[in-house]
């Protein structure tokens, strides 16, 4: 008996997959909307006093670069990175273009290895994170502050050890974005 | 491995022209960036107004994740309670007795202080606070050092006030939209305030270091009269912040100052005070000062007087 309505249920599952498409709005707006939200997230339920926070939305948004290349396009950067200085703290116009530059460099590092592993990846993205963060630093002390060096060490080895993560992220949004439900009429 | 020599994505002149527009674009985007980068750099102020409307959209998520984090902290607290119980009881009650001796000996100081006002017929002045609330967020990963709050300039919040929690200093409001405003910590590296050792008059001024201390220079040059753990206050030269505002604790010595610890660690401050600014009226005759009591006076109207 319980083996019969075993066989309903996956029927009733398998059922529920056919005759479906993933919505096109989703399958477009959901990196946008995770990179935005990676963005913005990390400042809301921290209170930092000195910077400790991976900064979310660049990790997320080479992961996405990275694991779906074309899926955001090679301009997306500056969208993407005018929203996250608004909320970064740092000088306006700073994380637009250190992503709009990362965009080609991702596209650059594409055709020059054209091999996938997870270790070549990590390591094309650590050295991508660590760049971000020293040009960051390097920016905002431009624009007034003085902060040394050594202070953004702790935070470039965070950074990079939390990209597997963010990658992981990435894929999850990538599974919710494909996920058939819209009913074929 | 050099790229492949062919690179189009095909016969197909569209899907040829959208990768090289594409390309076009994203170099563009990086161009109109580097335009806006140092249009800022140049003027600051220009993109505040966006900054602001920003901050007030998230306005309700970081209130709501502030109570979370309050909750977080709790629970977190009584794990930590369980674990140091003893050790901490012990503690507490050895630190209770003397603060208890402190307490009689600050009593007896508030009464001489009221005697001595009431021979100088001084009215006493405690600025009431323009608005409590809650800071909902602050920058994660820069190197700056920012926070939002949740008043603006509906709740009569100004350029410049200081803010202040129950521990401490905590920063200075750089920009104001309506219901929302920016704060700069004192842990940011543009953020100069001038102190004093609260045990004695040994002035200086404590920079923010960027990785959450404060680094302290101190006016005069010559033998380093600091020690491990004296506590810093605020001084009130300069006028902006008021005198007598806890800040930090010294915890390691330099050669021409220190490091300090900032007491109000705005990780661990659920509401914060924002204070009115006191430099506009600090030289207007004491006469005019005196009409405008604490009692009787919305906290408006009595910005900045309190001298």
């Amino acid at each position: 008996m319980s083996r019969f309505s075993n066989f309903q249920k996956s029927a009733s599952t398998t059922r529920k997959s056919i005759n479906r498409v993933p919505s096109p709005t989703l399958a477009i707006g959901v990196p946008w909307v995770s990179v935005i939200l990676a963005s913005i997230l990390p400042g809301v339920l921290v209170i930092a006093s000195a910077p400790i926070m991976p900064p979310m939305g660049f990790l997320l948004f080479i992961s996405w670069r990275q694991l779906r290349p074309g899926l955001l396009p090679v301009w997306s950067g500056l969208p993407l990175g005018l929203v996250d200085d608004l909320y970064s703290g740092q000088p306006f116009g700073s994380a637009a273009l250190l992503w709009s530059v990362s965009a080609i460099v991702t596209d650059v590092v594409e055709a020059r290895l054209p091999w996938r592993s997870f270790l070549t990846e990590w390591l094309v993205a650590s050295g991508m994170i660590a760049v971000y963060i020293v040009m960051g630093l390097a920016l905002a002390n431009w624009a007034g502050a003085s902060t040394p060096l050594k202070v953004v060490a702790p935070l470039i080895m965070i950074a990079i050890l939390v990209y597997p993560l963010a990658g992981r992220i990435v894929a999850f949004f990538d599974r919710i974005r494909l996920t058939p439900f819209v009913e074929i009429s | 491995m050099a790229p492949p020599a062919n690179r189009r994505p095909g016969y197909s002149r569209r899907a040829q022209y959208g990768t090289f527009f594409g390309y076009l674009a994203g170099v563009l985007g990086a161009v109109i960036a580097a335009v806006l980068l140092i249009v800022s750099i140049f003027n600051p102020d220009l993109f505040s107004g966006l900054r602001n409307g920003a901050s007030q959209i998230t306005e309700p998520a970081g209130g709501a994740a502030a109570r979370t984090r309050a909750t977080g902290r709790d629970v977190l607290s009584v794990i930590e309670g369980y674990a140091l119980a003893g050790k901490r009881t012990a503690k507490l009650r050895a630190e209770l007795e003397e603060a208890k001796v402190r307490l009689a000996e600050s009593d007896a100081v508030a009464q001489e202080n009221k005697r001595l006002r009431q021979i100088l017929q001084l009215s006493k002045r405690q600025p009431s606070p323009v608005t409590v609330t809650r800071i909902t967020s602050s920058t994660p990963a820069s190197t700056r050092r920012f926070a939002t709050i949740g008043a603006g300039r509906s709740d009569g919040v100004e350029k410049g006030m200081p803010v202040r929690s129950r521990l401490g200093l905590v920063g200075r409001v750089l920009e104001v939209g309506y219901s929302s405003a920016r704060v700069l910590l004192i842990t940011d590296t543009e953020s100069i305030v001038p102190v004093r050792r609260a045990s004695d008059a040994v002035a200086g001024f404590a920079q923010g270091a960027g990785n959450g201390t404060l680094r302290l220079r101190l006016l005069d040059l010559g033998i380093n009269p600091l020690k491990v753990g004296d506590v810093l206050v605020t001084s009130g030269s300069g006028g902006l912040y008021r005198p007598g505002t806890a800040i930090g604790v010294v915890t390691r010595l330099t050669r021409d100052g220190a490091i300090a610890r900032v007491l109000a660690n705005p990780a661990a401050t659920e509401f914060v005070i924002v204070e009115p600014v006191r430099a506009p009226e600090a030289n207007r005759p004491l006469e005019e000062d005196q009409g405008t009591d604490a009692s009787t006076a919305s906290p408006r109207a009595r910005t900045g007087g309190d001298q």
